[in-house]
């Protein structure tokens, strides 16, 4: 009992920590969710159901953000892990200026996101005096130029998406090289006894070897990508929906906070929708995980 | 397959850059290993007999110097292409894979017109582990088997293409005593089964002069000796091989020879007959003792241990170099140790002289 007694008290500044900031916060969120018609001057409400759902569920802003956060969720999971992959390959596999070119990869990662947006902006926005590096290059090419932050949707979704896959690679290319490296030389060497092909090398030993690697990547880099938002806003700006830009979090954010503000019970939804989401594709990851992924 | 080396040498570059002196890992091998036959590699740790392995291998390339396989020159050739069965210290099996898979890994890189069926890679894959007797594992992983199993596992993939040449890497070092000595023997069943010519490499001599047809001796990339391993223990060449070989250690002295006789510190222990005169070590078998009450040479009395079958004595003098000496006599037999001495007289086919600066073999007379 004495024992249970220490136990208990060191762990209670953690308890009191987590249960105000995490469990409190979720409950209320839950409890919110459900409130009808909530108003934040008087904290009353109409009564309780789901009204707020199927409200948030209809609301055009709220898909357009759903079907942006999906798409660059299905683009920019997959191609930054992939390309990621690619690069620590090569990284692995060259000895002369290997951690030079480690130091150029990982530098996003350390540069403000804000910053980054604004490099970004020099590179792809149209003003009055220039027209975007990226499209004077096009035009060079005889194309024709595009406004890719305030242009067609197709423009603004490949800038935002080749955004995020550019400040999410540094980390997982840290991860996969360190990754690599951890591999035995040994399996490689009894490969080439055996007379493997370089591919086959790869998918059969060097992939399971650092599959839960991989799988961690493409877990976290889910969760992150649905959760994306400020990269969003270094780009498009606050209002993230007349650029049509927004997701899902913006969408919260907004409701919350936005010029449409002061909606606690439609963000509560929303943030649950998020959350049933990303509860699903975790679930999902880690159904198939199980089959691919191999621990030592 | 016969395996010629002709002047072959590796050099690597120092670690330490400053140091512009190359380590010379192999330094001028020139032998040729017989077809057929177990061949072990024996040597210090560090005196370059993976290296020797490697070059074998080809995952090595040598500084200098020609390899050959019966009459191809393999010295360019990829290891992928020489047909070598390489098995490994720590075993190298992939974890992910099953034992099947981890056999049958080989037979699948096989194409153009050495592909496979299905249906034949199974029936090799099963030829391989009857061979080492793994018939029962076939679906476990690595990780879920003993050492032991996880060797036989490493064998099986090294012999399922059926290579010309079985390299083995320390496989044995791994193992408890007793899984070692099993599976030595099983080494050998295998190799001669098969009959790949086999080289492998160990520290540790026993492990050598049990199963090998010949043995190779190096010593800092040099080849000191090589021969039958009874050959190399009766009749070494140097005082390092005389050493090496033979558990406990063969015991030196220093000693002189006066006259075509052999003296320990005063004490003539033996015939030399045509060895001039200077300082020698005089190096004697364990088993080269007998102790003898009227026995020329004088030893402290430390203890004895019996092992059964056998005592050995352990003893001091002054003229050893080393701390103990350790003399193995019959069980029976009982020693006079009242006044904390014993006496020793010595078997003069026991004792071998060596050159005191050069430490080479000084051979008498028969």
């Amino acid at each position: 009992m004495k024992k249970n007694l220490t136990a208990w008290l060191c762990l209670l500044p953690a308890i009191l920590f987590l249960g105000i900031f995490m469990v409190y916060p979720l409950v209320d969120v839950l409890v919110y969710s459900f409130e009808e018609g909530y108003n934040f001057a008087s904290q009353s409400y109409f009564g309780t159901g789901t009204y707020n759902y199927s409200y948030v569920l209809r609301d055009p802003y709220f898909i357009q953000a759903l079907k942006n956060t999906f798409i660059i969720v299905i683009i920019t999971v997959p191609l930054s892990t992939g390309i990621a992959l690619l690069i620590s390959l090569g990284l692995s596999s060259i000895k002369v200026l290997r951690d030079f070119y480690q130091t150029v990869y990982f530098l996003p990662y350390v540069t403000n996101t804000l910053a980054v947006g604004l490099v970004f902006m020099v590179l792809f926005k149209k003003t009055p005096y220039s027209d975007g590096l990226v499209s004077i290059l096009i035009q060079t090419f005889g194309g024709k130029g595009v406004d890719f932050i305030d242009g067609p949707y197709w423009a603004k979704m490949f800038v935002m998406c080749f955004y995020t896959i550019w400040t999410v690679m540094p980390f997982k290319i840290l991860i996969l090289t360190s990754a690599l490296s951890s591999v035995n030389p040994m399996y490689y060497k009894a490969a080439r006894v055996d007379d493997t092909r370089p591919f086959r090398i790869f998918y059969k030993i060097t992939l399971p070897m650092i599959s839960p690697m991989v799988f961690y990547l493409v877990i976290t880099g889910f969760i992150g990508a649905f959760k994306a938002y400020s990269d969003e806003v270094a780009l498009f700006g606050t209002d993230l929906n007349a650029a049509g830009m927004n997701t899902i979090v913006g969408y919260v954010y907004d409701m919350l906070y936005g010029n449409s503000g002061g909606y606690p019970s439609y963000a509560s939804a929303a943030a649950l929708i998020l959350f049933a989401i990303v509860f699903t594709i975790t679930t999902i990851n880690l159904m198939v995980s199980r089959k691919t992924v191999y621990y030592h | 397959m016969k395996i010629v080396l002709e002047h072959l040498t590796k050099r690597f570059p120092n670690r330490n850059k400053k140091i512009r002196d190359e380590v010379v890992a192999v330094n001028d091998f020139d032998f040729t290993i017989p077809d057929g036959k177990l061949i072990g590699l024996l040597g210090p740790s560090g005196c370059g007999k993976s290296t020797a392995l490697n070059l074998i291998c080809g995952l090595e390339k040598p500084t200098e110097g020609k390899i050959y396989f019966g009459d191809l020159d393999v010295t360019a050739l990829a290891p992928e292409k020489r047909g070598v069965g390489l098995v490994f210290q720590n075993y190298a099996l992939y974890p992910h894979l099953s034992v099947r898979e981890n056999i049958r890994f080989p037979l699948e890189n096989l194409r153009g017109d050495k592909k496979l069926t299905k249906q034949q890679m199974e029936e090799k894959v099963l030829e391989a582990a009857k061979l080492v007797q793994i018939e029962e594992l076939l679906d476990r992983k690595p990780n879920e088997m003993s050492g032991g199993q996880q060797q036989r596992v490493a064998i099986a993939r090294a012999l399922v293409k059926r290579p010309q040449v079985l390299l083995l890497d320390e496989p044995l070092s791994n193992l408890d005593a007793r899984l070692r000595l099993q599976t030595r023997e099983e080494l050998k069943r295998i190799q001669l089964e098969t009959g790949i010519t086999t080289v492998f490499v160990t520290h540790d001599q026993e492990e050598a002069m049990s199963i090998s047809d010949t043995i190779v001796v190096m010593k800092d990339g040099v080849l000191q000796q090589m021969g039958k391993p009874q050959d190399i223990y009766d009749d070494p060449i140097n005082l390092f091989v005389a050493k090496f070989l033979g558990t406990p250690q063969i015991n030196v002295f220093t000693g002189e020879v006066i006259g075509e006789k052999v003296y320990i510190d005063k004490a003539q222990v033996c015939d030399a007959p045509g060895v001039r005169d200077g300082d020698v070590y005089v190096a004697v078998r364990p088993e080269g003792f007998v102790v003898d009450p009227s026995g020329p040479l004088i030893c402290e009395f430390i203890g004895r241990e019996v092992m059964g079958r056998d005592t050995s004595v352990i003893a001091r003098h002054g003229n050893f170099l080393g701390e103990n000496i350790r003399a193995i006599i019959p069980s029976e037999e009982l020693i006079d140790s009242k006044d904390g001495s014993v006496r020793f007289a010595l078997k003069p086919s026991k004792v071998r002289l060596f050159d005191k600066g050069s430490e080479e073999r000084i051979r008498v007379e028969a």
